[in-house]
């Protein structure tokens, strides 16, 4: 427990499965009331907010870490639309990059992770790029 | 809260520089984390559970640092709608306690006018109640 998990480059390119996400009316509903979002169509359920592809969680075989000791450094969200109520997604996950770079607390892993949305029709709906620093 | 805001906004008024109104949101709960927690299927107990998060030296829980990006996120659809996103870019610089109020802020880095509309780039944060920026960076969208 008091070695901090060694992630090494060698995972650079490794992918999750392709998994299906229904975007639910309901779950957009107690996103937004969580966030109290008041944007009308988040509320209503018709439109997801947008860091609502948060809640598509995926896993990478061979990627594990302690929970404790990982920060999120940085987030980014690109949108070719926003997700509906009834649309359904096909994710995957990919890791990008690790790292080590001397931070303020010593050696950090950064560990960068990419994942892409598509639609039904085969198009990207969003990308989303997760920066974790491990200490 | 009616939006968005921006489109009924001149060229002139969305000038590289402009400052956008704020977003002021209510006083964080630890409610508000336990139902972020279930919402967003992040279970880490350092958000919700004050003894795990002491046993990392926390002094007790912290909110997900998604959920301020959330709220910048917000920011955005009221700015802009949500329809108008592109893209929305942060770090997350400081830790955010229960009881911390965040007001989104930004303003516009720069602005373009194309077949589509009008595209900005703008720089958006959401600052504590000691004007630190807890969360902040670049956001893109295009206004038709």
């Amino acid at each position: 427990m008091d070695q901090p998990t060694a992630l090494s480059p060698d995972l650079i390119g490794r992918v999750s499965e392709v998994v299906l996400f229904e975007v639910e009316r309901g779950a957009i509903r107690k996103f937004a009331e969580a966030v109290q979002d008041q944007t009308p169509a988040c509320l209503r359920g018709d439109v997801a907010p947008p860091t609502f592809p948060t809640t598509f969680r995926i896993t990478i075989p061979g990627l594990t870490y302690d929970l404790a000791r990982v920060l999120h450094g940085a987030q980014e969200y690109r949108y070719q639309r926003p997700l509906r109520a009834g649309d359904r997604v096909r994710c995957r996950v990919r890791v990008a990059d690790v790292y080590r770079r001397q931070g303020r607390l010593g050696e950090m892993t950064f560990l960068i992770l990419v994942t892409e949305g598509v639609d039904e029709s085969g198009t990207s709906v969003f990308t989303g790029t997760t920066t974790a620093i491990l200490r | 809260m009616i939006g968005p805001v921006l489109a009924a906004r001149s060229d002139q008024e969305l000038d590289r520089g402009s400052v956008l109104p704020d977003l002021r949101k209510a006083p964080i709960t630890k409610l508000q984390l336990v139902k972020y927690a279930g919402a967003s299927g992040d279970y880490n107990l350092i958000h919700t559970d004050d003894e795990t998060a002491r046993t990392v030296g926390l002094e007790g829980v912290i909110a997900h640092g998604m959920l301020s990006m959330a709220f910048l996120g917000e920011y955005l659809c009221w700015l802009a709608g949500p329809e108008s996103i592109r893209r929305l870019s942060v770090r997350f610089n400081e830790m955010v306690r229960p009881g911390d109020t965040l007001t989104c802020r930004g303003h516009v880095k720069e602005q373009s006018t194309g077949s589509a509309g009008r595209q900005l780039v703008l720089e958006v944060w959401a600052e504590n109640q000691r004007a630190e920026r807890v969360t902040g960076g670049e956001a893109e969208v295009h206004i038709t």
